[in-house]
């Protein structure tokens, strides 16, 4: 067990109680929206606010014990990525990284080379003596990375680090920063709204709303059964892992997924239940993608029914306790499932 | 664009006739002044003893008042911008009060606090036999005590405005408060701190009341510009007309130095 934290705290209207296990190289996101406290969970956990009551222990080091002991944050192994960054915009990218080393009082020449080696592993090696608000936004999220990780931290913590990049260049970083995180031998803890950053970057999920956990686990299984319908509209997508190539998708299970996004190589599709439609007898029509299976679930969520099929592609669909009616549906029934190509997302893993 | 068209438009033919009213009255003087300068005897004019030993008697005090401003205005303003303690606003009112006093009453209070029977003045001469009242340092210290608010109020805004999110950053790469501030707080305010140093150093630079009051009036000693201004102003007019056109030019380059922080408006 590498973090154990119990954060409570108050802050303004927020009442944050999160209990938050993250082993050793492993990524946990906090995926909630805004306002939900999860920022304020990454800034308890640096040390950028004390607790009110409950621990932060790091490899069994007690670093908050919301009483005697609250390790000010310089004294934490804790690396940070920022929202935005915040990469100092009076130094250039080298010093910006070199920063954490000089402060933990390496010098300055071993640190610009440490720095340098860290800038290079990350790709921008070029961009040593430029000024951050030069580079890209994907190069910015770059530097705070290697400026985060340099100091090599047991406990890496990431605030929405691909908000700030625009959807053209985020689907790429993304990628980059998965194999970045990778690097990583420390617990890592991910904040993030957007639920293919969790789906591409985590190994587990905790859903925080209003300052508590609504439920946790890995995105299969948090995707597949979700607790309520907050989650199920938030995470209760299917996801798909498969080899991607000219527009077709081999999935594990042994299905194909026809879809309009361009990847080649390992990729993930996501599907929203609502998308996909059931049918008693094999579809015309023109959706792309229509494949045979049974019934194997049948959950009623508020006023929609999840209706789970187990085939070569696997998928959940979202129908109304009507069209449920309707089709006669019952375990072990047969059914297509038919989803239109422009209804998935597929990107790569 | 189409904005400040419009605006302009709607403006009453009345207020724009008050406007260049007073516009007038503010530009007027410096007209006349200028008007007025002897352009050509003017190098021979601030080249003569008494030109000299005040103009380089105010660069010398103005650039020291500056110093010391810098070096106590800068902790000041952290501590009303950063630290939270009973009756900081009183603090803040006590500190910016020099900027609304007529100098020539701090110039008394500064008489008895570090005069040479002063409250504090009367041990600086008898332990350390140190009199500011007729010295140099006395002007230093006057021009100090006008100059000092304006750099404390323009760092306070600088620190209030900046995203002190860098700071977090910051501690969580390692560095101690002090390496913070000295490498992420105070580069990150220079902007800030360089137009307050500006302010107070022209400030300085324009001490009379408190000068005279204090330190007095002796040429070589205390006799800076302003002073030399008002003296000459009867017996040689175009000598302080030369040293008063200096000190307009001085004015305007700073107001230079700051008009991307104050002009950007237009």
């Amino acid at each position: 067990m590498s973090l154990d934290a119990h954060v409570m705290l108050t802050l303004g209207s927020l009442d944050l109680d999160v209990e938050l296990t993250v082993a050793g190289a492993e990524t946990v996101a906090i995926l909630g929206p805004n306002g939900a406290g999860k920022t304020t969970l990454l800034r308890a956990l640096a040390g950028l606010l004390p607790l009110d009551a409950g621990h932060v222990n790091l490899d069994g080091v007690i670093l908050d014990d919301a009483d005697a002991v609250n390790v000010v944050p310089e004294r934490r192994s804790v690396g940070v990525v920022f929202q935005d960054y915040l990469l100092f915009p009076h130094l250039s990218a080298l010093d910006n990284v070199a920063f954490g080393l000089r402060s933990r009082g390496v010098g300055r020449r071993e640190a610009r080379r440490l720095a340098a080696t860290a800038l290079e592993h990350v790709g921008i090696a070029a961009a040593n003596s430029v000024k951050p608000n030069q580079l890209s936004g994907g190069q910015r999220q770059a530097v705070a990375f290697a400026r985060a990780l340099v100091t090599k931290p047991r406990l890496l913590l990431l605030d929405e680090p691909l908000a700030a990049l625009d959807q053209r260049a985020r689907g790429a970083v993304r990628r980059d920063l998965r194999t970045q995180l990778q690097d990583h031998t420390g617990a890592r803890v991910l904040v993030t709204h957007d639920p293919l950053d969790a789906a591409a970057l985590a190994d587990r999920l905790v859903i925080v709303e209003h300052g508590r956990v609504m439920q946790s686990g890995t995105f299969a299984e948090v995707s597949a059964r979700p607790s309520s319908e907050y989650v199920a509209e938030l995470v209760g997508v299917n996801l798909l892992r498969g080899t991607a190539c000219n527009g077709r998708l081999d999935l594990e299970s042994g299905g194909q997924l026809i879809a309009t996004t361009p990847a080649t190589g390992t990729a993930l599709a996501i599907v929203h239940p609502r998308s996909v439609a059931l049918h008693r007898e094999l579809p015309g029509g023109s959706p792309r993608n229509v494949a045979m299976g049974h019934v194997v679930g049948i959950e009623a969520l508020g006023d929609r029914v999840r209706v789970r099929v187990d085939g070569p592609v696997p998928l959940v669909a979202e129908i109304t306790p009507a069209a449920l009616l309707d089709l006669r549906l019952e375990l072990g029934s047969q059914v297509w499932t038919a989803v239109k190509a422009s209804e998935i997302t597929v990107f790569p893993a | 664009m189409s904005s400040r068209k419009r605006s302009a438009r709607r403006l009453p033919w009345a207020w724009m006739l008050v406007a260049l009213i007073g516009f007038l009255f503010l530009v007027l003087p410096l007209v006349g002044l200028v008007l007025q300068v002897p352009w050509s005897s003017l190098g021979t004019d601030l080249s003569t003893p008494e030109a000299t030993s005040a103009l380089r008697l105010s660069l010398v005090c103005s650039l020291w008042a500056t110093a010391l401003a810098v070096l106590f205005g800068v902790p000041i303003a952290w501590v009303l911008a950063r630290v939270e303690f009973p009756g900081r606003s009183i603090a803040r009112a006590l500190v910016l009060l020099p900027m609304v006093l007529p100098p020539v009453v701090g110039g008394v209070g500064l008489f008895y606090a570090l005069g040479r029977d002063g409250l504090v003045g009367r041990y600086l001469h008898d332990w350390f036999d140190i009199q500011l009242t007729f010295s140099t340092t006395g002007a230093v210290v006057a021009e100090t005590f006008v100059a000092l608010p304006f750099l404390v109020i323009t760092v306070e805004a600088a620190l209030r405005s900046m995203d002190r999110r860098y700071e977090d950053a910051a501690a969580t790469l390692g560095a101690k408060p002090f390496t913070v501030a000295r490498r992420v707080t105070l580069p990150l305010i220079l902007p800030g701190l360089i137009a307050g140093a500006a302010l107070a150093w022209a400030r300085a630079l324009g001490e009379f009341g408190a000068t005279i009051t204090f330190a007095g009036n002796v040429q070589g000693r205390t006799q800076t510009t302003p002073l030399a201004v008002y003296l000459l102003l009867e017996s040689r007019p175009e000598l302080a007309i030369g040293l008063s056109v200096v000190l307009l030019a001085v004015c305007i380059a700073v107001l230079a130095l700051l008009r991307d922080r104050w002009f950007a408006v237009g």
